[in-house]
């Protein structure tokens, strides 16, 4: 891999930028791998990135049905932040939060992460109880975060509407000043191409189609281009999830569902932050090429479409644009959808399975991004070492039948 | 938006129901006979296919009932919508109004 700096810029800028190289090879898949991650998003090129880098396992095939950066990746709203209630979730959030602050290092890759602070907005006494029992929580587990007056919002944020008498009035918020967004393509595409270097298999335009299981234990896939053999698969397929472990037998505590997410043609610099609101399902950033970045919330049923119901995203824009009047004659542009797989909980399955060497990486439901680095780190420990790493433990399938659900749900600052 | 075609008052729209889940999910009689894995079977596991999919909706801002639709998840085009049967016609289902013994109860909406 030719490292970027400033030097191989300059380089490139002399020879009229003709001779970059593609970021990461296209090989055809060998016969058989030490390990195959099914899925090329952000989360499983971290996983194989991180199997390759922490456990020096790069004998690795990354199978990605699309191509890089063609999923949920390429289609959230790259909030990243780690302010959730519960010890477990906290605490895997912020191994991610970590990671992300130096990642663009570790990967020789920009993946302009820009820690502008994020803020969750409280509507009601209530909210704004549970906003300081969850601010208290993150900072008993080492996680910045405040409490921000209403007063205190208006000025950090002039379009903001905080007078008394708005349709959502805004009591306060909490705010972590660490969190921020990333670029999300160039998360996939920095992680693909540090894979890549450390010699895992990139292969696009390869889809799973079954998972060989012989008296109990994983021993391949087949693929559109053909079986590959391996003893050690990880499913990292998000909205998929469910459809994947059919193909092993089994069934998993998940519905796909789809989310919303649109941008607004590119506006001057108005919003230099993110802010999140649950109650009234809308979130809003916006982009350094200048659009508002906005979330939904997901469609009620069972979706694998790629795109929702209008009425979301009108519930959605009606909550923006009463907390921000100023955007009310903004365009959008652009509006998509991904496919979500939710979990009971709100919590991630990163998981071991009832078949030998199949592992399983889903139920990130509508928060997945943040997760993207911290995900791939535990997963490829659990991969790797055939057991949960302490941080992942909680998150097994088998707390379904234990009980001892991280319950998330409304707990975690935003709708889930 | 989808049009839902609630076998009572005929095709409303989407925004009028809400979603009740995968039909033909029945309470077990006898919970305390089953193994916890069975009983997380029945609580969270659910079929989520890619495809023809039984669901439950409720038009609760219409006449309030429960009934079944058949729709498919990819396309999001709805097949038909079926109604269920009364709780106490099957004795092997408890206090769910979904039975799925599709002979006797279900019709093309």
């Amino acid at each position: 891999m030719t490292r970027y700096s400033a030097f191989s810029l300059l380089r490139n800028a002399l020879s009229h930028n003709r001779n970059w190289r593609a970021a990461w090879r296209s090989p055809e898949p060998k016969k058989s791998y030490d390990a195959i991650v099914v899925g090329g998003g952000g989360h499983g090129l971290a996983t194989a990135y991180y199997l390759a880098r922490e456990h020096g396992i790069s004998n690795v095939a990354v199978l990605e049905k699309g191509w890089i950066g063609g999923g949920n990746t390429g289609r959230n709203t790259t909030i990243v932040r780690s302010n959730y209630l519960w010890t477990e979730a906290a605490l895997l959030y912020e191994k991610s939060m970590k990671l992300w602050e130096g990642l663009s290092q570790d990967l020789n890759y920009n993946v302009m992460f820009s820690q502008r602070g994020v803020y969750n907005l409280g509507h009601s006494l209530q909210d704004m109880r549970d906003i300081e029992r969850r601010v208290n929580a993150n900072r008993l587990n080492g996680i910045d975060a405040e409490v921000v007056s209403a007063a205190e919002l208006g000025k950090a944020i002039p379009s903001l509407n905080v007078s008394p008498d708005a349709r959502y009035p805004v009591l306060g918020a909490s705010l972590q000043r660490r969190g921020g967004v990333a670029r999300h393509d160039a998360v996939a595409w920095g992680f693909a191409r540090a894979a890549d270097a450390l010699g895992v298999d990139i292969i696009e335009q390869c889809e799973v189609t079954g998972i060989e299981v012989r008296s109990g234990k994983a021993v391949g896939v087949q693929t559109t281009r053909g079986s590959i053999a391996s003893d050690r698969i990880g499913v990292v397929v998000a909205g998929h999830a469910s459809v994947l472990a059919k193909m092993a037998g089994l069934r998993l505590p998940i519905e796909s569902h789809p989310l919303q997410a649109f941008v607004s043609e590119p506006i001057k610099p108005v919003l230099d932050t993110v802010v999140m609101s649950g109650a009234v399902h809308g979130y809003i950033s916006q982009s350094d090429k200048g659009e508002l970045v906005v979330g939904a919330g997901i469609d009620s049923c069972n979706g694998y479409g790629q795109r929702g119901s209008f009425h979301i995203i009108e519930h959605a824009m009606q909550a923006i644009v009463e907390l921000f009047p100023i955007f009310s004659r903004v365009r959008l542009l652009r509006l998509w959808g991904g496919i979500v797989d939710v979990s009971p909980d709100a919590c991630p399955i990163l998981s071991k399975t009832p078949v030998e060497g199949l592992y399983f990486n889903c139920g990130w439901g509508t928060g997945g991004f943040k997760a993207t680095p911290g995900s791939g780190w535990v997963f490829a420990h659990t991969m790797a070492r055939d057991e949960a790493h302490e941080l992942n433990a909680p998150f097994s399938l088998e707390r379904f039948t234990s009980g001892a659900l991280v319950d998330e749900h409304g707990a975690a600052a935003v709708a889930h | 938006m989808l049009q839902i075609d609630c076998p009572w008052c005929g095709p409303r729209a989407e925004t009028e129901f809400s979603y009740g889940g995968e039909a033909g999910i029945t309470r077990p009689r006898d919970p305390d006979a089953l193994s916890d894995a069975e009983w997380a079977d029945y609580l969270f596991c659910r079929s989520n296919p890619r495809g023809n999919h039984r669901e439950l909706w409720n038009h609760v801002h219409g006449c309030r009932r429960w009934f079944g639709v058949e729709r498919d998840t990819v396309t999001y085009r709805i097949a038909r919508s079926f109604t269920l049967s009364p709780p106490d016609s099957d004795p092997a289902v408890g206090a769910n109004p979904e039975s799925g013994s599709a002979e006797t109860t279900e019709q093309d909406g």
